[in-house]
């Protein structure tokens, strides 16, 4: 396990080390200390490695992730996870607003709550929140699931493509082109894994399903009007 | 893009610890907002007394003297504490109008007026700014403060933040009002004017006009919500308090920290970085749409 303390290491140095021991496919262990909030920390890590960050982070962490592992043991400002492509990135607290956007693969596992535009057009990326989530997220989500443990806020997978939506608690609004649909046995088994993935104590039948009408795909020309 | 910081004591010890974490927490935002800075500060209330705190461009021409002129306009009972380009005023409350007079007749800017509240915003980094006034000095229960990048309003003293718009009440904002010209003439029917082409001092003054109406804090933060278009995270300091509203869409980022010993606010954690115990503190994100107030 190697510390690099940010009270006395500059972002970019460490951000560098991290890149190159992720490069040289070490599956090395890293500890993160200091934090205090800074931008940007662990960002575009390529290649497998552990990194632990202890203390609460700002925008931008864990950015464009790619087979890395970082887990942050406080709360991540604005962006976690922004573009991962695989890997999994945990946060022991709270994420900000559009956590996981436009994730392409990997799991990001948020133990606290997760705020607004959570998963905004996320691409394939597994999310699951062990709290709840804000506004306006899974927006224009194309692929992926979004598994929500708690409650979420209103419009929830607002012009929604074929990101599938699982939500324990309360839905406070769905947005447009965005319905209730069946759980079949497929998604109780896709359910099933993600939750064990996270270590999530919940069952999967305690879940609905959110998905897309597919009204929005072709412009309707009884619509013509509208617009 | 604007940085907002506040702090809330709970406990009467930390007051005089206020101004120097109130510093830090401004220094560190101001990658958010390096063209201007200011801070209300609300500390000792003398009885009977009114605070007024005026800038000027030239200081030591017009503070020089400033004491026994205004004394002799208003009638005596005048104190003059010059800091920097600003100065504090003290005089008995019922001077107050006269005393205002008197000042914009000489040119003077007025920055507040109220009982506790002073405020000192300038052009220029935080660092420079907050060392300019020594703000670090500065003790008190309550204050708020503002980085700015600006958007709607040139970059001037009077297009700084905090906004003063009635005694003790302040506000600072993030982000960018879209109705502000129509609000500001709405308020000028009322017979409320602002000062300066800034879209935020529509919101100060939309603020102390529902409460000149009666309003309370919590209401008058309530009103934003349906009455004011655009973009904003406000903090808004009274003389017992302050209170947070974002508004429905909530793209102007915030977050806040409770301790036993204060309530923090800022546009981002590493504001809080350096505020003792924040380790064990709860630290939550302000809903949008939703108002918070913490009053003693």
């Amino acid at each position: 396990m190697s510390t690099l303390d940010m009270s006395v290491t500059p972002l970019r140095e460490v951000n560098v080390t991290l890149q190159e021991a992720a490069k040289s496919q070490s599956n090395n262990a890293y500890e993160i200390t200091n934090p205090r909030g800074s931008h940007a920390v662990a960002v575009g890590l390529d290649g497998p490695l552990s990194v632990t960050v202890k203390g609460s982070t700002g925008y931008y962490c864990a950015g464009m992730n790619k087979l890395a592992t970082i887990r942050v043991e406080g709360s991540t400002g604005p962006g976690v996870a922004e573009n991962m492509m695989s890997g999994e990135v945990v946060i022991e607290g709270d994420a900000s607003q559009y956590a996981g956007a436009t994730g392409r693969g990997g799991l990001l596992n948020i133990k606290g709550n997760a705020s607004s535009r959570c998963g905004i057009s996320m691409k394939g990326i597994d999310i699951v929140v062990h709290g709840n989530i804000g506004h306006m997220s899974a927006f224009m989500a194309q692929k992926g699931n979004l598994v929500v443990l708690g409650d979420a806020g209103d419009a929830l997978g607002d012009s929604l493509y074929e990101a599938r939506l699982f939500v324990r608690g309360t839905v406070k609004s769905l947005g447009a082109d965005c319905i209730e649909k069946e759980m079949r046995p497929e998604h109780i088994e896709i359910l099933q894994e993600l939750l064990a993935r996270a270590g999530a104590d919940a069952k999967p039948e305690e879940f609905k399903r959110y998905g897309s009408a597919r009204r929005l795909y072709n412009f309707n020309i009884d619509h013509a009007d509208e617009y | 893009m604007c940085g907002i910081v506040g702090l809330f004591l709970k406990q009467d010890a930390l007051r005089p610890k206020l101004g120097d974490m109130l510093t830090d927490m401004l220094i560190t935002m101001t990658d958010r907002g390096p063209d201007s800075a200011g801070i209300a500060i609300y500390g000792e209330e003398a009885e009977g007394s009114v605070k007024i705190t005026i800038q000027s461009d030239t200081p030591d021409a017009d503070f020089d003297g400033l004491e026994a002129a205004l004394g002799a306009a208003i009638g005596g009972g005048v104190t003059v504490k010059p800091v920097n380009t600003h100065a504090v005023l003290v005089l008995p409350v019922e001077k107050e109008t006269d005393a205002i007079a008197f000042l914009e007749s000489k040119g003077l800017r007025i920055m507040g007026v109220g009982t506790s509240m002073e405020i000192y915003k300038e052009v220029g980094l935080p660092k420079d700014v907050a060392a300019r006034f020594g703000l670090r000095e500065m003790g008190g229960s309550h204050g708020i403060g503002h980085t700015r990048m600006a958007t709607e309003s040139a970059v001037t003293t009077m297009g700084a933040h905090p906004f003063s718009t009635a005694d003790d009440q302040c506000l600072v904002h993030n982000g960018s009002l879209s109705n502000h010209n129509q609000m500001r003439r709405k308020l000028a029917k009322k017979g409320i004017f602002t000062k300066s082409e800034n879209d935020t001092e529509v919101g100060a003054a939309y603020i102390s006009s529902r409460i000149a109406d009666g309003a309370t804090l919590g209401e008058a933060l309530e009103g934003t919500i349906s009455d004011l278009d655009g973009f904003f995270t406000f903090v808004t300091g009274t003389k017992n308090g302050f209170g947070v509203v974002r508004d429905p869409i909530a793209c102007k980022p915030a977050v806040m920290a409770e301790t036993d010993d204060y309530v923090a606010f800022a546009s981002e954690y590493r504001a809080f970085a350096d505020l003792p115990g924040i380790e064990a503190a709860r630290v939550w994100e302000p809903e949008p749409a939703t108002v918070y107030f913490w009053e003693r």
